[in-house]
């Protein structure tokens, strides 16, 4: 049998794999391998690596696989061989150079968007596999450097962005004193304690978004509801520890999230349109501190977009009428099933939703997830040619009369906007609360 | 060659049994325990709604959207699994071996239905194995295990095949078919075949976490 | 604690209309109640940029840019996070502090309430103000603020070496230490979290980070020699001065103290340790199984254990008493001493003992509506806004404080007219 070569990407380079990957023997490599595959990691590794029939049927879940002609290097399964298979087979005793290709496919070859565990006859995890490898990575120290540097930005000051602790409760101030122009008594109101709701967000929206707090704060104040936003640490709900394996970062990061929202005494937490950060909170890091569900319960952006035009707290004032599709994030549609309720929002909202095919549980991926996009600008390419698919899917549903494209995800929006670029799609690429904000009845 | 026989058709048949139930419930107990002491976690999102929810539909022919996708590989995939089981525990010589040594005796498949299930194992190994190697994605995946594994399941049908019409020596087809049987079952706890076992546990807690804690299908 | 013994405790119900605060301002902001209960306050807009504090209907007397961060000291003082001209500061009963910044923030108080210490930001560069007196050593960035239980001493993390964002394996050597009233530790570490301070102000311990892996607790920058995969924060012994925390070891948490592992058990999860008043127990909100939750004191968990979570742990004055916030499906509740109460909430406020323990009392809310419950029983009061109650120093009355249909009371009720069973 011959085959095809495994081959690293010559033309990146990246500062965190090399400098990392330039410290380690092959004994510190066994030694960390062996430790998360024997100490750590549990039954669920050792019988999805049993179980798994070498079928290859998840091969066309993935769409990297698909985006490079099909590819065995980039089927989900490949990824496993290439990574985990040789490690167990060869007990933990791979060169630092094995490591290197490693720390490729697991952080940029794979946004562990689970789509192939619906693919596979046994259902099994491969995201999970393929988080392991990193996490392996992250013990062996050559995580990816961008991605490295925003974990650090996590333990440093509980946020994504580096934002420091007054340039958080500053910049609220400056979006209430802005939209204050436009709705007069509007109100962000801080630190209080016994509010219904707690507004959470990302990392990006302080330092680069600060047009989605604004939103965010005219959308709650006409819905009338009792709200708060911290003005501590512990306002941010995102996570990268969480995909570079650094889990004891993720715990205490979602335990500043929680506790946050714990010490305001507020009923629920609603975040902004981010799907990672949903995963970390509703999923992942929650289980970590051993609570089994979110403590306080978790509203993502969309199910409450959807309360609010249900229970007629938000009215439209005029639908928007460019029509529009609807990209399903999978953190919040695999990983929360609002897939419906978003398709409700739109409708609410537009005049026309083009539906893409695959759509649901089934949509492709953007690519960026998964920390992909977080690993930077080394990668931007290989993530362009990575999801060709979803230009092709994208193209498609333009031509059915599609020119806004809707993503309820930071990641997705940042990935696709890329990719709408990068393919020359033309599409307008927004957040739900973009059009919201836009098509809304606002106060006087 | 009587010897032989006498050796494979008696201890060494109680010897597979007892390897392959012995085998099953260590490796079933042993994962257990190690959830428990690892990942005690699983325990507490295991739904058996859910479970059933996504074990059923992966019981559907053509339900899941991957195995519309497959037609071929579906449509072989059961065809393979329902002969694999159904033909040695209703198979008339069987039946009657059951019946010899325990009085055991159930309906028995007609000796004609038997003959084409056994013919339609063997050409899904067939079809299996030139799959791994026409496929670039599978034969990327596939080591010398995969073929051997493949092996160990078609041989009890080849031989079974060959014995039943006489074809060459009977005794020596009789006892490669005892034989190759008796790995057969003694190779499902400790090779990829323990997915027999595993997989319902693994879907089980895929098809919980998709169902009862993210609202979501997995099929 | 502040002393309670000067307020007046005298039954009876005092009044103060509200009504027409909403019409005098162009709008008023969260009302704040004063410990003792004689005050209410409020942000209030008076014109565009123009924001002052209306306090028992006077406002103050000059009004100031932006006013936020509005609260009561547990000496009835009234302090807010105040700008003017751009710059910011803390206002303490209308009249700001002398030392203005580029911004103040984390305002914090000592039990006793004498002290007022803030984080602030000059010029970029960041530190600590207590009692309008500004660190003379400022950073690079100061996170997790802590106040000393005296109030005579605060302590941050601070950053002391410019790392750009992409120098990871700078940032890995380590860019964070910890000053005590703006003193540096003289070892830098990965990271440094939560702080506590001792008694006699000498140390300062905290959680740290030594590489990307290892996590130890450092005393006045002295790591402990051995490392845990996780730490929570430090606490000091009362009586020995020794420095406790909880540590991660082979996937689950216990105790160490000075470096040493000193609880058996393991648990999936132990933070917030506390030591009773009288320094005798060591009690911590733990996870005994996967998603379970309750209290354990010296080791022992209650068999009782909630689904969400356990906050608020308190010891009664006395020692003799503990009781928590639990939630158990979505439902609010308190336990005291293994016991959870009948009543569930839809929210619930810390558990407040009496002087000998004897009773636990709390607000809550229920359906819109906030009242107070009183040893597992409902006071009958019902409210639109509500402060925890107090009791008085000898135990024989209850302070409430509430707005009701826009009238704010604060009542002194006879224990005994409770009807406490």
């Amino acid at each position: 049998m011959v085959e095809p070569e495994n081959k690293p990407d010559e033309t990146i380079r990246d500062e965190g794999i090399e400098a990392g990957a330039a410290r380690l023997t092959e004994d510190k490599i066994a030694e960390t391998i062996n430790r998360v595959l024997n100490v750590e990691a549990g039954a669920r590794l050792r019988m999805y690596v049993d179980t798994c029939a070498h079928c290859g049927l998840c091969s066309e879940a993935c769409h990297y696989y698909l985006s490079h002609d099909n590819d065995p290097h980039f089927s989900p399964a490949g990824k496993v061989k290439q990574t985990l298979w040789e490690m167990i087979r060869k007990k933990g005793r791979v060169s630092p150079d094995f490591m290197k290709r490693a720390a490729e496919i697991a952080h940029t070859q794979c946004n562990l968007c689970k789509r192939c565990s619906m693919y596979c006859p046994f259902g099994i995890d491969i995201a999970y596999l393929m988080a392991t490898v990193r996490r392996i990575i992250h013990l062996l120290g050559m995580t990816p450097l961008y991605i490295q540097a925003t974990a650090h930005s996590h333990a440093a000051t509980m946020n994504q962005m580096w934002v420091k602790e007054d340039e958080w409760p500053d910049t609220l101030q400056w979006q209430e004193e802005e939209a204050r122009s436009e709705i007069p008594k509007l109100r962000i109101p801080l630190e209080k304690e016994g509010a219904d709701i707690m507004y959470s967000v990302i990392g990006p929206e302080p330092k680069f978004q600060a047009q989605l707090l604004y939103q965010a704060a005219v959308i709650l104040n006409t819905a009338g509801l009792n709200w708060t936003m911290p003005a501590t640490p512990g306002w941010d709900n995102s996570d990268m520890a969480m995909f570079t394996g650094d889990n004891e970062i993720m715990g205490r990061i979602k335990r500043a999230h929680f506790e946050t929202a714990i010490r305001l005494k507020v009923k629920k937490i609603v975040m902004g349109e981010c799907g990672h950060a949903f995963r970390s909170v509703y999923d992942t890091g929650n289980r970590w501190l051993s609570w089994r569900m979110p403590p306080i319960p978790i509203v993502h952006a969309i199910e409450f977009y959807y309360d609010m035009l249900k229970e007629g707290r938000i009215k439209i004032a005029r639908k928007y009428s460019e029509p529009v599709t609807l990209h399903d994030p999978c953190n919040v549609v695999r990983g929360r099933g609002l897939h419906e309720k978003a398709r409700y929002v739109i409708n609410a909202i537009c005049d026309n939703l083009i539906e893409m095919h695959p759509n649901r549980e089934h949509n492709y991926c953007c690519c960026a997830g998964g920390g992909v996009i977080n690993c930077g600008p080394p990668y931007k390419l290989a993530r362009m040619k990575g999801n060709r698919i979803k230009a092709d899917q994208l193209f498609a549903t333009k031509a059915k009369g599609a020119k806004t494209l809707v993503a309820p995800c930071h990641n997705c929006h940042s990935g696709l906007e890329d990719i709408n670029h990068y393919y020359g799609l033309e599409m307008n690429v927004k957040f739900i609360s973009d059009i919201l904000y836009e098509v809304m009845e606002k106060p006087e | 060659m009587h010897d032989i026989y006498q050796f494979v058709s008696g201890p060494m048949v109680w010897i597979a049994f007892i390897v392959f139930i012995g085998g099953s419930l260590f490796r079933l107990i042993q994962m257990l325990l190690l959830i428990q002491k690892k990942e005690s976690f699983i325990f507490s999102y295991i739904s058996l709604k859910y479970a059933l929810r996504s074990i059923g539909n992966w019981l559907i022919p053509f339900g899941p959207v991957n195995m519309r996708n497959h037609p071929a590989v579906t449509t072989v995939t059961f065809i393979f699994h329902f002969c694999m089981l159904v033909t040695p525990l209703f198979l008339l010589s069987h039946i009657v071996l059951w019946d010899e040594s325990f009085s055991i005796r159930y309906w028995a498949l007609p000796d004609t239905v038997g003959d084409v299930m056994t013919v339609l194992v063997i050409a899904s190994c067939l079809f299996f194995a030139i799959r791994r190697q026409k496929m670039a994605d599978v034969r990327f995946l596939t080591s010398a295990s995969d073929y051997i594994i493949l092996t160990i399941v078609a041989m009890p049908f080849i031989t079974g095949f060959i014995a039943y019409h006489q074809w060459g020596s009977y005794p020596f087809f009789m006892v490669l078919h005892i034989i190759s049987g008796e790995i057969m079952l003694m190779a499902i706890p400790f090779t990829r075949l323990v997915h027999m076992l595993f997989a319902p546990f693994t879907r089980a807690y895929t098809g919980s976490e998709f169902g009862g804690i993210r609202y979501a299908k997995d099929w | 604690m502040a002393d309670s013994h000067e307020w007046d405790w005298e039954p009876g119900a005092k009044q103060i209309d509200v009504s027409d605060w909403k019409n005098r301002f162009e709008w008023i902001e969260e009302f704040y109640a004063s410990p003792d209960g004689d005050h209410i306050a409020a942000v209030v807009n008076q014109a565009e940029g123009e924001f002052s504090v209306c306090v028992n209907g006077e406002p103050w007397e000059n009004p100031f840019e932006k006013i936020w961060h509005l609260r009561f000291t547990p000496d009835n003082r009234l302090a807010a996070l105040i700008s003017d001209s751009g710059e910011w500061t803390v206002a303490v009963d209308g009249e700001p502090w002398e030392n203005r910044f580029g911004y103040v923030w984390n305002m914090q108080f000592n039990p006793g309430g004498n002290a007022i210490a803030v984080s602030f930001q000059q010029d970029m560069k960041y530190g600590m103000a207590l009692n309008d007196s500004p660190w003379e050593e400022t950073f690079l960035h100061a996170t997790d603020p802590v106040l000393s239980e005296d109030g005579l001493h605060t302590a941050a993390s601070v950053q002391v070496v410019a790392a750009s964002e992409a120098e990871i394996l700078k940032f890995q050597e380590g860019t964070i230490s910890a000053a005590m009233d703006g003193v540096v530790w003289n070892n830098k570490f990965v990271n440094v979290w939560g702080k506590a301070i001792s008694r006699d102000g000498n140390r300062l311990a905290a959680e740290v980070r030594v590489n990307l892996y290892d996590y130890t607790i450092a005393v006045n920058g002295a790591p402990w020699t051995r490392t845990y995969a996780g730490v929570w924060e430090p606490i000091f012994h009362p009586l020995s001065n020794a420095v406790l925390a909880p540590v991660r070891t082979q996937g689950k948490w216990t105790v160490a103290s000075d470096g040493e592992i000193v609880w058996k058990n393991r648990y999936f999860q132990l933070w917030h340790t506390r030591f009773s008043p009288d320094g005798k127990k060591l009690a911590a909100i733990v996870s005994p199984t996967f998603g379970k939750w309750t209290v354990a004191v010296d080791d022992v968990p209650w068999s009782r254990t909630f689904g969400d979570l356990v906050s608020d742990l308190t010891f009664s004055p006395d020692s003799q008493r503990i009781s928590a916030v639990v939630k158990d499906q979505d439902k609010w509740s308190l336990v005291v001493d293994g016991h959870a109460w009948k009543n569930t909430f839809d929210m619930v406020w810390n558990p407040v003992f009496s002087p000998d323990g004897g009773l636990v009392a709390t607000k809550f809310e229920k359906n819109g509506k906030k009242g107070f419950v009183v040893n597992d029983q409902f006071l009958d009061f019902s409210c639109e806004d509500a402060w925890p109650p107090a009791f008085s120093p000898d135990g024989s009355k209850i302070l409430l404080r509430s707005v009701e249909n826009d009238i704010y009371f604060r009542r002194i009720i006879p224990v005994s007219e409770l009807n406490i069973r």
